[in-house]
């Protein structure tokens, strides 16, 4: 792994903007109500940050449901996606879509489905269209455990493998589809097992840890750019919260959630800063605070910004 | 008599027909322990178990497929899709399988399953968990669709809709799940295809359904304070389509306004209209007209969703338009 510090220092400020900006998210929607329905990432911050980290613009991303950080490393600034929780005109399309699947080809970025798993097919075809162009370009989606129960999932997994196409699979297991645990949505153990009968290359790792994330998918990366196919990047995970913030979240032991928490991506990336000397107490206490200050003006520009005129729902069904 | 939600009432006629007949299941989503997104199914696989309200693992297409199955093979499966807008996923098992295989078998096949589903807009869900998708679905000959507006329409026609020996699809919608209405404590069931007269009048016949109905209702009440009467009909099936009963109160009214939540181009509103300009033609003093939302994806942001969605006064304009 070649990182230099300031890079590691840089995927720490993102993994913790990611959690902070997830805090604070929940925080409001449960004292006011938002427009927006968070469907928190607590917990998995790292399949997100690792996965996109160091990505080049002109590679290809379609976020999930649960990767919220894909779009903070991408360069969508916290305040845009803090204006779409609010449905504020300031928000990615005017608010005229969710943020959930904001896209932004500038960037990289496009639009996702809330039809969970079409997007694989759909990044799929991404990397289809790259690879014919000539470029060199990959295509990279990140979906859940339950989206690889989809026809559409095994589909794309099939027609990469055959014709050798740029894109990576991300799959973020975090054991849960809503209230539907792993072993009652698939018979196999690991979402990578499906890979292996479908000829795409499979990697399990632990979605906590950030750099393992990183390396994983770099690889699967240089593999794609090298013209060597598809990887499927399996991360192991947990996700902390319900499956919305309007989930009650009852069907879950409480002893099984704090024991999750035990395994925090934030605090252990942290940890190993700490201890190779990357980050210094002080320097961890600057990020906390710049990483803040970033969401209060968030949350400011947010609150502050208007909606949308409602004449603008008609704009922009067709292309010019 | 008692008074009960619309999900309550949903959930009772589930029950009901469970016991009625061990035929009947259900499988879903997150619908056995979780209850369903909307907790339509909430308790039930307390009584009748796991293998009753089967959870699914996410995927659509089967659950819709292997409820085809299964019912052609004798059982009375209920599948459930959690959003309306998921439909499409499983179009081919209603258009190809469902749909089609009484016809193709000369009769001999019957396909009974109720597919499920919660639509419209009015949640902040955006354009891939609020659409309105009835008018898909009208123009596929071999299914029925129900679209009630009402806790007391919900549970007689949800008993109908299960005891039929043809796929049924079963629209709910998002924002009736918590009103409230007045159903009887004894059995009963509303026999498909049977439009209802919510509110009587004689100067213009409002014809709405789903979450339609309570704002055509308060815009009547509105206008009935100016002294315009106002009939409110709900056609309550789509397919089959009460014809008779619309026909009958424009006849009185002379005057129709057609109201749906979806999109107005091909919307049912306009099978509807074609069928009252024939039907009706020498009774009309005004042209038959529609309101539907704009023919846009269902926008996100709140004020926009709100303008998106029919409100009460445009409903209100159109029938004063109609009166001229
Ligand atoms: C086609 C489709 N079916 C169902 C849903 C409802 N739904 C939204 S998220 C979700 C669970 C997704 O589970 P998983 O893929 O494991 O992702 P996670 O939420 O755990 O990150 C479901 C069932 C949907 N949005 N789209
Ligand atoms: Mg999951």
């Amino acid at each position: 792994m070649n990182l230099t510090k300031d890079e590691l220092r840089e995927m720490y400020r993102l993994l913790l903007l990611t959690r902070k900006n997830d805090e604070r998210v929940n925080e409001i929607y449960a004292r006011k109500g938002l427009p927006e329905l968070p469907h928190s990432c607590m917990g998995e911050e790292a399949i997100a940050v690792g996965c996109t980290y160091k990505l080049r613009q002109d590679d290809y991303i379609i976020p999930s449901l649960r990767a919220r950080g894909m779009f903070l490393v991408k360069g969508i600034p916290t305040k845009v996606m803090m204006a779409g929780a609010y449905g504020k005109r300031t928000g990615p399309a005017r608010s005229i879509s969710t943020s959930h699947h904001m896209g932004d080809m500038s960037k990289g970025i496009m639009l996702g489905t809330g039809l969970i798993g079409s997007s694989v097919a759909v990044a799929t075809g991404a990397a289809l269209g790259l690879k014919d162009m000539g470029k060199d370009s990959v295509s990279l989606i990140s979906f859940g455990d339950g989206a690889s129960s989809q026809g559409d999932f095994f589909e794309s997994l099939n027609l990469a493998a055959i014709w050798k196409l740029p894109v990576i699979f991300v799959c973020e297991n975090n054991g849960y589809a809503i209230s539907t645990t792993t072993d009652r949505q698939m018979a196999v153990e690991n979402v990578a097992d499906k890979a292996a009968g479908l000829g795409v290359s499979a990697v399990i790792v632990d979605g906590n840890d950030v750099l393992a994330v990183f390396e994983a998918t770099q690889e699967a990366v240089a593999r794609a750019r090298r013209g060597e196919g598809p990887t499927l990047v399996e991360c192991k995970t947990n996700r902390w919260h319900g499956h919305s913030e309007n989930d009650r979240d009852n069907y879950r032991n409480p002893a099984e959630v704090e024991a999750m928490k035990r395994d925090d991506c934030v605090k252990r990336f942290e940890k190993y800063l700490l201890d190779k000397g990357v980050l210094t107490p002080e320097l961890a206490a600057k990020i906390m605070q710049s990483v803040l200050q970033e969401i209060d003006e968030a949350v400011k520009f947010a609150e502050e910004s208007p909606f949308p005129a409602p004449e603008e729902a008609l704009r922009d069904v067709y292309a010019d | 008599m008692k008074e009960i939600t619309y999900r309550e009432a949903l959930r009772e006629a589930l029950a009901e027909e469970m016991r009625r007949d061990e035929k009947v299941f259900m499988m879903g989503e997150d619908i056995a322990n979780y209850g369903g997104s909307f907790k339509v199914t909430l308790g039930l696989v307390e009584e009748f178990g796991t293998n009753r309200v089967k959870d699914t693992p996410l995927a659509e297409s089967v659950i819709v497929g292997a409820a085809v199955g299964a019912a052609m093979v004798g059982m009375r499966p209920v599948p459930e899709i959690m959003f309306a807008d998921f439909m499409v996923l499983v179009m081919d098992h209603i258009v190809n399988n469902a749909a089609k295989m009484t016809y193709m078998s000369d009769g001999e096949l019957k396909v009974p399953m109720v597919l499920r589903a919660a639509q419209g807009a009015g949640t902040g869900s955006g354009a891939h968990h609020c659409q309105s998708v009835e008018g898909w679905l009208m123009n596929i000959p071999g299914i029925k669709i129900v679209i009630p507006s009402t806790p007391y329409d919900a549970k007689g026609l949800m008993k109908a809709a299960i005891r039929d020996n043809n796929p049924v699809v079963f629209l709910e919608h998002k924002m009736l799940y918590a009103t409230k209405g007045m159903i009887p404590e004894e059995e009963y069931v509303i026999e498909l295809g049977k439009a209802d007269i919510k509110r009587e009048g004689s100067d213009v016949t409002v014809i709405a359904y789903s979450a339609m109905i309570p704002k055509a209702l308060k815009a009547a009440e509105i206008l009935a304070k100016e002294g315009i009467s106002v009939e409110v009909i709900d056609p309550r099936t789509l397919k089959p389509l009460d014809t008779a009963t619309l026909v009958k109160s424009v006849a009185k009214t002379k005057r129709a306004l057609i109201v749906h939540e979806s999109c107005l181009t091909g919307g049912a509103g306009a099978e509807i209209a074609a069928i009252l300009a024939k039907e009706a033609f020498d009774y009309l003093d005004a042209p038959i007209t529609r309101i539907g939302a704009p023919d846009t994806p269902v926008p996100f942001s709140p004020p926009l969703e709100k303008y998106f969605i029919p409100s009460e006064q445009r409903i209100i304009q159109g029938i004063r338009d109609l009166l001229g």
